[in-house]
């Protein structure tokens, strides 16, 4: 599908960087049609993507940096979230519902990224990083009376 | 994400506004666990009418707090999610573990 737009920027692994990714997601998602409810669910599903490259790939250290796709095509939103961090051995596992490496955790960013979003892709090795791609339709494309 | 924390009838409340997530979840945790260890106080009321973003942090400071209280018996309530919040508070679980109230002097009746 035909990319319409695009953005890529650079974040340092700061926990701030979290609120500031998703608030700049969700304002270039409003060039398409998306509703207030499903803004909402990019903007999670973005910030749990970004808060594990922090947490679990940089272990909360601040001196590294994660990269930040989004595109628009007619049919949605991709968000790609990339770290050099400490990767992930087992994904199936880490995608468990529940699974967390940190006691202080719920285990439920991954499971919110599969329940918001209608494509969901992780990549990764150990010691080389994670890449998560997520794919938002809007729903308002179809049902939408032509003009 | 700004928070005050007060202590009425021998419930730690915490009333809560903005956006919880990494920003401010360790801040928060600490605060809380501060007030908690330095206390008798048992009970946490978390008043959420003012909260507009939630993500699974800030779900798992609310967790953490409240398996610490009621180790000791103790009880936690939420007060008045918006919507939004809500539906992120039911889809974790936390609302078939942790009670949720519409307003505050329903949550004190029943937890005091
Ligand atoms: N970017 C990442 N780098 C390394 N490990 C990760 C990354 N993202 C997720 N993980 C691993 O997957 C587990 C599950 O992630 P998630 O579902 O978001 O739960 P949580 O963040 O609460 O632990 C994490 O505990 C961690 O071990
Ligand atoms: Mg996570």
């Amino acid at each position: 599908m035909k990319i319409n737009n695009k953005f890529k920027l650079q974040i340092k692994s700061v926990p701030d960087n979290v609120a500031f990714a998703r608030v700049t997601a969700a304002a270039f998602a409003s060039q398409l049609d998306f509703t207030l409810n499903e803004l909402e669910e990019i903007k999670v599903a973005l910030s749990e993507a970004v808060t594990n490259s922090i947490v679990h790939g940089y272990e909360n250290n601040d001196n590294n940096y994660i990269e930040l796709a989004v595109s628009l095509t007619e049919a949605g939103m991709e968000m790609c979230v990339e770290d050099n961090g400490k990767g992930i051995e087992d994904i199936s596992q880490a995608m468990e519902p529940a699974y967390s490496t940190d006691p202080e955790r719920m285990g439920l960013g991954f499971v919110f990224m599969q329940s918001f979003m209608d494509n969901f892709k992780v990549e990764s090795e150990k010691n080389k990083g994670v890449k998560v791609v997520m794919f938002k339709k809007v729903s308002s494309v179809d049902g939408k009376p032509e003009h | 994400m700004q928070w005050k924390i007060s202590v009425e009838e021998n419930i730690l409340v915490v009333r809560l506004a903005g956006e919880l997530d990494l920003g401010s979840a360790d801040t928060l945790r600490t605060e809380m666990d501060d007030a908690l260890d330095s206390s008798q106080l048992r009970h946490i009321i978390l008043n959420l009418a003012d909260v507009t973003y939630i993500d699974s942090t800030g779900l798992g400071v609310m967790l953490g707090r409240y398996k610490k209280v009621s180790k000791y018996g103790g009880k936690m309530a939420l007060v008045n999610p918006q919507p939004q919040v809500k539906k992120i508070l039911e889809l974790s679980g936390l609302t078939s573990i942790i009670e949720e109230y519409s307003d505050e002097s329903e949550a004190f009746a029943q937890i005091g």
